[in-house]
């Protein structure tokens, strides 16, 4: 009998045995401790460091069940993330909540949108020097992307073992982008040209190329590159419900229901990748380091890329307007507003950001749809 | 055969980057016609 209650007893010391055995768990603990600190107090994306949190906190407690087979949370990752369904649920609440207009009235920002994406493969590059296997860097190129969802698709699908790193590192560097793009665009620009006054004539746009547009990029982009298709397709689908009017209930429950749900369940799932022994070790540290560069990469080129335009336009263009070329939208054309004003009290460059910043959320599609296709292309997938 | 990290990584960098640029360059232009087939006509402003 006393046997009995002493072995009962020691059964609820288990946990506490094995957390002393693997320091690394209870450093992923307080990892997770800090991503939930991030997301409530710098409500530093807390959307999703709170679940990320959780997640992490769950999985690294001793004998936890939650990631064993028939665990919920594997349950949801093997419904959601393994079958790539999660992010693209989350582009279809993404489409329906863009308004792809300033973009539409000004063509040529696009182009910002595709010089935003350099990083990507100027990091693939490296991480490659760096001696990741191919499919790895692929995934770690992607965090350029700035696009969370993107960045999941692609990892997930190719280098599921490095999830958690890349996720963390896409949403954090997405909140960060405030503080690691002004400092780069004032060493890329001269005074002058962050002086240079973009003038904002209004140009509205008709609501049948706002219905055209996203059946005319799915069939183009989907022809360009296919595997990239499903990327594609599902932030068209959002933005042509969006725009079609007629059926709102569909467009709000994209946008708030549906995403609202995933990303939750996204959240969890990412946490509960970032297992003590799988995450702390020297490889991590290297991708969220090529992740930063990765972004800081993406903002040097659209600017100079704003600065070629401003050779060809014969200096009508702000090569500010270029760091909003990236997928993090609206808060990269805010950061060139604050920018532009900073250094001229009359200069408002938000739309014409706006313009890039649209550019980019579809360009980093585009991007990781090209990638797919010419891996494809290649034989690599 | 096994292709080596380094024409992998160049061929990423040029074909990827390259038909970024293209292909937003081709939507770009898309928009363009787009806008000019189908311009905004103010009657669309008092339907709304």
């Amino acid at each position: 009998m006393e046997d009995a209650i002493i072995k009962g007893l020691l059964g609820l010391t288990v946990g506490f045995q094995h957390l002393l055995i693997d320091w690394r768990n209870v450093i992923m603990i307080l990892v997770g401790g800090v991503l939930i600190w991030l997301g409530i107090k710098k409500d530093c994306e807390p959307l999703l460091l709170l679940p990320i949190g959780f997640g992490c906190i769950l999985v690294n407690i001793p004998l936890s069940e939650v990631m064993m087979k028939d665990g919920f949370i594997r349950i949801i990752y093997d419904a959601g993330i393994d079958t790539e369904l999660f992010p693209l649920l989350i582009f279809i609440g993404i489409g329906a909540m863009t308004d792809f207009g300033p973009v539409l009235a000004r063509p040529s920002t696009f182009l910002l949108g595709a010089a935003g994406q350099f990083g990507i493969f100027l990091t693939l590059l490296l991480a490659l020097a760096l001696g990741f296997p191919k499919l790895e860097a692929i995934s770690i190129g992607i965090i350029g992307a700035c696009d969370g969802p993107t960045a999941i698709y692609v990892t997930s699908k190719f280098a599921p073992q490095i999830l958690g790193a890349v996720s963390v590192a896409a949403y954090s560097y997405m909140a960060l982008v405030p503080v690691i793009q002004p400092p780069i665009m004032k060493l890329l620009t001269t005074k002058k040209e962050r002086e240079t006054i973009m003038e904002y004539k209004a140009k509205p746009v008709s609501k049948t190329t706002k219905l055209l547009f996203p059946l005319v990029i799915t069939v183009i982009g989907g022809l360009i590159a296919p595997k990239g298709l499903p990327l594609l397709g599902t932030i068209m689908l959002g933005n042509f419900m969006r725009e079609s009017g007629v059926v709102e209930r569909l467009t709000k429950a994209s946008e708030n229901e549906i995403a609202n749900v995933v990303t939750l369940f996204l959240g969890l799932c990412i946490g509960c990748t970032m297992v003590g022994p799988a995450f702390i070790k020297a490889q991590t540290l290297i991708i969220l380091a090529l992740g930063f560069l990765a972004i800081c990469l993406d903002t040097v080129c659209g600017v100079c890329f704003g600065k070629i335009m401003r050779v060809v336009t014969g200096g009508k263009i702000n090569p500010l307007i270029g760091a909003a070329g990236i997928s993090a939208f609206p808060m990269a054309a805010r950061v060139v507003q604050k920018e532009g004003l900073k250094y001229n009290k009359r200069n408002y460059l938000l739309m014409h950001a706006m313009g890039a910043n649209a550019g980019g959320q579809i360009g980093s599609v585009i991007a990781a749809a090209i990638m797919l296709a010419i891996l494809a292309g290649m034989g690599v997938i | 055969m096994q292709m080596d990290n380094f024409t992998f990584g160049i061929t990423m960098l040029l074909c990827g980057m390259g038909g970024t640029l293209v292909t937003l360059w081709i939507m770009s232009l898309i928009m363009e016609a787009l806008g000019r087939l189908f311009p905004y006509k103010p009657e669309e402003k008092k339907e709304k």
